[in-house]
């Protein structure tokens, strides 16, 4: 089908788009109104907004119906996400599982694994944390030596070594990481992929504070804990490729939908009208970042549309994941570099009483060229895998 | 929802790419710098393939196409510096005579907007226009120019007048890139001259901004695209420290910092000719955005290939300086991203 260039959404993604907007309207707790997702009050808080999504379907709406979904496209979502971020709705508590282990699971995932994973994902009973990194393998994530090595008198596979950095390690119920199965293999080789239930004995979690004093991330110790063979994803040796689609979706479609930064430049726009209002002089010297940073939402919002419809055409997303990566961890603190700098000597008011959106989003954007892959790893793809340069 | 190219799009561009790389090759460049003419033998092949006349309605000898079907073709101009005015004619000038042929304006303006328009489907015209901004500096593509499109201002706003024939003499003005023929317009406004005032006037000179914005920030896609090629070409070649400078991550991230720009810019430009196409309410905010991104991707593009080439990129033997000069030239025409960015914000808050 060969149709013209159309930037329009359909009236049926309008009709969604109308549906979501006044489900939220009676729905969405009022902006910023519960407590942080990195406390243990404000995850339960979250979960159960999340459960209220869910059980009207606005969880995981690019999911199949009989998974808690509505079985409809990547426009569809992003035309709810522009809602979702519109109506100031709560951040996901469920992310790590619904954005970036979803598309995997439904890649790789048996029809068991899909039928016993994804409705809990979806209504939230269940959260995943990510365990990838580990002390000694960040960045050069291939020379991780937690290892997975098969149990001769139940089958299955026992784990054992540390993760760390997981978001949402310290109240998850499941973690899907990756273990060294083949310690002769090297490298990429030899590295399977398990989903991990945190309750089973031998995983010890600690909380991590953050750079915010909340744990939002935590260190994962694995002591001979046993994982039978059907929580295996994917094929046992293949763990990389399987990890791969998933960072994949972290920095490529999935995981930042336009609409949190177009929203969000929105907001700057406006606080760029207010200081102008009492500091002219103030707001005048931020006057081109504001302009810059709406810009790069807006690329953002363009190049995201460019890739769905190549996507939907049967194309894939390749390195141009690490180039998006890049783009949207920069415009993210862009954005809020130049709030801060509008509120000025205001800008570093924070703690108990004092709603700090700015401060708290930039805080949250300073970790974007770090995590996903740091910002130096995508450039490395982009040189390699996009314009040919060869490996140091 | 549907934001790409038809595949006949894409096969004309691939066409026209095909052309242009046998046609205009940097010694054609080069031979353009010596001797910087309007119309050449390739107009005239760009003619034939109905690329001068892209634009152009078919009822004055043209295919009728818009901008989204031209921006991939100048995005081809740029890849290969293409000394002709194809985006100023055909992108700038075209759309608006074609604008003038439709609307019934002051007396014979009408009718002599479809001579032109002929003469550019049939290669015998080539245009200049002028940015209203800057009505005494010099126009780019005046030098040689068949026709050019001049902006006087007057108490009751401004005016668009065309010169042609003995009207078209221009006070030189050189310009680092000789290929932009510079010229300074020596004309007074006469009846004769006059072709759109008032509310008219006004409106045209607004969209042909924006569509200059628009087909100059395609222009800086394919410059960009070339300079960075050139960059990873000559990266993987060099050999420094017994191994290609393109494995040293120093290299590799100015190279990918250039790319990141390059690719975010791409989609930015063609949602601009969109919505042009559209005359979308938020055309004139999309060209901003387009003109911006495509200015600083250039530039970043160029900054990046010269300190990447080192010494050999500043000599005038390198290739280099070609793609580098028309981008310097580019991304201040027709505003610079910072006056972009000015006028976006503008905008933004005017709707506040």
């Amino acid at each position: 089908m060969d149709r013209p260039m159309d930037l329009h959404y359909s009236d049926a993604q309008e009709a969604l788009r109308s549906e979501a907007r006044a489900w939220l309207a009676d729905h969405a707790p009022a902006p910023r109104s519960l407590p942080s997702l990195d406390t243990a009050e404000g995850f339960e808080a979250h979960r159960e907004w999340e459960a209220e999504m869910y059980a009207d379907r606005w969880s995981v709406v690019s999911w199949p119906e009989e998974f808690g979904g509505r079985g409809v496209g990547i426009l569809e979502w992003l035309v709810f996400e522009e809602e979702y971020w519109r109506a100031q709705a709560p951040l996901r508590v469920s992310q790590n599982g619904v954005f970036l282990l979803a598309p995997t699971l439904f890649e790789f995932g048996t029809p068991a694994q899909k039928a016993r994973f994804l409705p809990p994902m979806a209504s939230a009973t269940e959260i995943w944390c990510q365990g990838w990194s580990e002390p000694d393998a960040g960045s050069d994530l291939a020379g991780i030596r937690s290892r997975a090595r098969r149990s001769d008198t139940e089958g299955g596979w026992i784990l054992s070594g540390q993760k760390t950095w997981a978001s949402r390690g310290a109240f998850a119920e499941w973690c899907f990481g990756l273990f060294r199965s083949d310690p002769e293999a090297e490298r990429h080789r030899g590295l399977t992929y398990f989903l991990v239930d945190m309750a089973t004995p031998g995983v010890t979690v600690r909380p991590i504070p953050q750079i915010d004093g909340e744990t939002g991330f935590a260190e994962l110790f694995f002591e001979d804990v046993y994982v039978p063979d059907d929580l295996v994803l994917g094929e046992v040796g293949k763990g990389w490729s399987v990890a791969m689609a998933t960072a994949g979706s972290e920095r490529g479609l999935s995981l930042r939908s336009p609409a949190r930064y177009s929203c969000a430049a929105d907001r700057l726009v406006d606080l760029y009208a207010r200081t102008r209002e009492h500091d002219p002089a103030r707001a005048a010297r931020s006057a081109d970042s504001v302009a810059q940073a709406w810009m790069d939402a807006e690329a953002y919002r363009l190049n995201t549309l460019w890739t769905a419809t190549r996507v939907l055409g049967g194309g894939s997303v390749g390195p141009e994941a690490s180039a998006n990566k890049i783009h949207w961890s920069q415009t993210d603190l862009a954005i809020h570099r130049t709030a801060l700098d509008l509120l000025g000597p205001e800008a570093e008011l924070h703690g108990d009483g004092v709603d700090a959106p700015w401060l708290d989003g930039y805080l949250f954007a300073l970790a974007g060229p770090i995590y996903a892959g740091t910002n130096e790893i995508q450039r490395n793809v982009v040189a390699e895998r996009m314009l040919g340069l060869p490996r140091g | 929802m549907n934001f790409s190219f038809t595949e006949q799009q894409l096969e004309f561009r691939d066409a026209v790419r095909q052309v242009l790389a046998k046609e205009c090759t940097t010694d054609d460049v080069r031979a353009a710098y010596d001797a910087p003419v309007a119309r050449t033998s390739r107009w005239a092949t760009l003619a034939e393939l109905g690329v001068t006349g892209l634009t152009v309605p078919e009822a004055h000898g043209g295919l009728g196409l818009g901008m989204v079907d031209l921006v991939p073709l100048i995005e081809e101009a740029g890849r290969v510096a293409l000394p002709e005015p194809l985006a100023t004619t055909t992108g700038i000038a075209a759309p608006f005579l074609a604008d003038v042929a439709d609307s019934g304006s002051v007396g014979t303006s009408g009718a002599r907007a479809g001579v032109w328009l002929t003469g550019i489907a049939q290669g015998d015209l080539t245009a200049a226009v002028a940015d209203v901004r800057w009505p005494d500096l010099p126009v780019a593509g005046a030098d040689g120019a068949d026709l050019l499109l001049v902006v006087a201002d007057t108490p009751d706003g401004p005016e668009l007048h065309a010169l042609e024939g003995s009207m078209t003499a221009t006070a030189p003005a050189q310009s680092l890139d000789p290929t932009r023929r510079l010229g300074t317009p020596q004309w007074e406004p006469s009846a004769a001259t006059l072709l759109l005032a008032g509310d008219t006037a006004r409106t045209a000179i607004d969209r042909t901004a924006d569509r200059a914005a628009v087909v100059t920030g395609a222009e800086l896609l394919g410059l960009a695209d070339t300079m960075i090629a050139m960059t990873a070409g000559y990266a993987k070649d060099r050999q420094q420290f017994g191994k290609p400078i393109g494995t040293f991550q120093a290299v590799k991230h100015l190279v990918a910092g250039a790319q990141v720009l390059l690719e975010f810019a791409r989609p930015v430009v063609y949602g601009a000719a969109w919505a042009l196409d559209q005359d979308s309410p938020d055309a004139s905010r999309a060209a901003s955005v387009a003109k911006s991104y495509a200015s600083e991707a250039a530039l970043e593009a160029a900054r990046v290939a010269l300190q990447v080439h080192g010494a050999i990129g500043y000599t005038w033997e390198c290739d280099l300086h070609l793609f580098l000069k028309r981008s310097w030239a580019l991304a201040e025409a027709w505003g610079s991203a910072a006056e972009h960015r000015a006028r976006l914000l503008d905008s933004l808050l005017a709707e506040r």
